[in-house]
């Protein structure tokens, strides 16, 4: 079974078209890039995979293992297997992470029917993966995201991803604000919890970086709202090299 | 806060958001007295959790030094009124921390009067409200320092939020002062969840409720922080927002 099929996805935010037209198709077992300049809808495409309130859908169809994406809440979304995880996580003063992540992690369980994680197994968990991300488990007692550094927040969210195991994963920018260290173990983390013949993950990002670590079977340029060009890991090489302009440019002509 | 006989009407200051037939079924308020001596330590923990109105009026009186730690949560009572008037000696302290979770066509109020009348007292109010349906959260807040209290630090801190547009929130701070060296940090304000926040912990699977109530959770908290009941004000306090999310 397809793991995503987008079909002519279309979405307004504050009532101005962003995404115009997008498709694509992910497998299970593959990974995926998006890369594309500032402001080209990256994150939009992100937000409206997930169901944020105000990310309009106007036209076109996503459909996530076999269910109708866009029908479903949220909660839903989570539930049936995505993850998102975002280029600007959000602070949650006096929630602490592993009170959040339990709740969420059997919130998730009881929306599949599945028993609940009593405290002793999810804290057994939240350890193991906390390890894989080299974060130390006091800081997942501390209130979610409040005081951490950039790069604290992404390792934090790839925990999350490791602790919730979804089906399908897309990173927003999880590589910006990371130093060389994290870079390699996010890239590390990435591809512990990611890489599996039934998973798959499509990752948004400006630079070729993470994709040293994290290898893309296929990576997709995104202009206005749309994908204009797909390539293999080279197009994310030569992107670097030439920059979007130059490879949009050669694709409109 | 004079006595008063008859039914007050909303003209009557303390009285101007009540739910003034609501009042009438409780008329009139006892007046509880509460005295800690010199030194004394005491705490009283209230918790409205049954749907009858009720209303009270506490009077404390803090000898020198004397500390009193009063929580309270309002949380169901059709119509709640809390009065607190607290007179606090040289370097006494008074603590409140009262939440009010209201939904329906709730009316709840915390009225306080606070006087420091001696040098150096403390006093700290925290009032944390979650207004849902077309609920009323009203909080009326004097403080008077009287001449020669310096050194007095009188605090107010005043939030709530409305978890429909239908709510409504009253906060009050008023702060009458006729001392040196005094400190009064007062802050009030309004305001709804944070939206940005609520996708967050939804993306991660919590149900909308769910993820209110964690937010809400917290928010409260603060009310109760140090406590010597906190454990089980958190616990009556999430079984409330879990009726009225
Ligand atoms: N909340 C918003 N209100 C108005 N415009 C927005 C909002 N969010 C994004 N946009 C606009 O949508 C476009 C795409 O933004 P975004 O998806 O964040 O781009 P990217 O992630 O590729 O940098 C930009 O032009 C941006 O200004
Ligand atoms: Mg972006």
């Amino acid at each position: 079974m397809t793991m995503l099929k987008i079909d002519n996805l279309q979405a307004n935010v504050a009532e101005k078209p962003i995404l115009k037209g997008l498709s694509l198709t992910i497998n299970p077992g593959e990974i995926h890039a998006i890369m594309g300049p500032n402001g080209a809808g990256k994150s939009t495409l992100g937000y409206t995979l997930g169901g944020r309130p105000g990310y309009e859908v106007t036209g076109g169809s996503v459909d996530f293992l076999g269910q109708d994406l866009l029908e479903l809440e949220p909660h839903e979304r989570a539930a049936a297997g995505l993850f998102l995880g975002f280029q600007y996580p959000v602070e949650i003063p006096g929630v602490s992470f592993v009170q959040f992540l339990r709740e969420a992690a059997n919130a998730q369980r009881k929306g599949r029917g599945e028993e609940a994680l009593s405290g002793g197994e999810f804290l057994k968990l939240a350890r193991e993966k906390a390890g894989l991300l080299r974060m130390d488990m006091d800081m997942l007692k501390r209130p979610v995201n409040v005081g951490f550094s950039g790069g604290e927040k992404k390792r934090a969210e790839m925990v999350q991803m490791g602790i919730l195991d979804p089906k399908l994963a897309i990173l927003d920018e999880t590589d910006s604000g990371l130093d060389i260290d994290a870079l390699r173990i996010c890239g590390e983390g990435i591809n512990a919890i990611m890489r599996a013949p039934d998973k798959a993950v499509l990752l948004i990002t400006h630079y070729q970086r993470l994709l040293d670590y994290v290898k893309p079977d296929f990576v997709h340029v995104l202009a206005a709202g749309r994908i204009v060009k797909t390539g293999g890991p080279e197009l994310a090489l030569r992107l670097e090299e030439e920059g979007y302009e130059a490879v949009v440019q050669e694709t409109a002509a | 806060m004079s006595e008063v006989a008859a039914l007050p009407t909303r003209k009557h200051e303390d009285f101007r958001y009540s739910d003034i037939d609501a009042l009438a079924g409780v008329w009139p308020i006892a007046r509880e007295e509460i005295v800690v001596a010199d030194g004394g330590e005491e705490s009283l923990q209230i918790v409205e959790d049954g749907a009858e109105a009720v209303a009270r009026h506490l009077v404390i009186s803090l000898g020198k030094g004397a500390k009193f730690d009063l929580r309270v949560l309002s949380a169901g009572p059709v119509y709640g009124r809390i009065a607190v008037d607290v007179r606090l000696a040289e370097g006494a302290d008074f603590t409140l921390g009262a939440a009010q979770l209201a939904t329906g066509s709730e009316t709840l109020e915390v009225v306080t009067e606070v006087t420091h009348a001696g040098l150096n007292a403390t006093s700290h109010q925290i009032v944390r409200s979650a207004l849902a349906g077309h609920s009323v959260g009203t909080y009326l807040g004097r403080i008077a320092v009287e001449r020669g209290a310096d050194g007095t630090d009188a605090e107010q801190s005043v939030r709530a939020m409305l978890l429909d547009r239908t709510a409504t929130a009253n906060a009050r701070p008023e702060l009458e002062i006729y001392a040196d060296d005094v400190k009064a940090a007062h802050g009030c304000a309004v305001g709804e969840l944070d939206a940005n926040g609520l996708f967050y912990l939804m993306s991660r699977g919590l149900t909308p409720p769910e993820a209110k109530r964690l937010m809400l959770q917290a928010f409260i908290a603060e009310a109760f922080t140090g406590a010597p009941g906190e454990a089980e004000l958190s616990e009556a306090a999430i079984a409330r927002l879990e009726q009225i999310l």
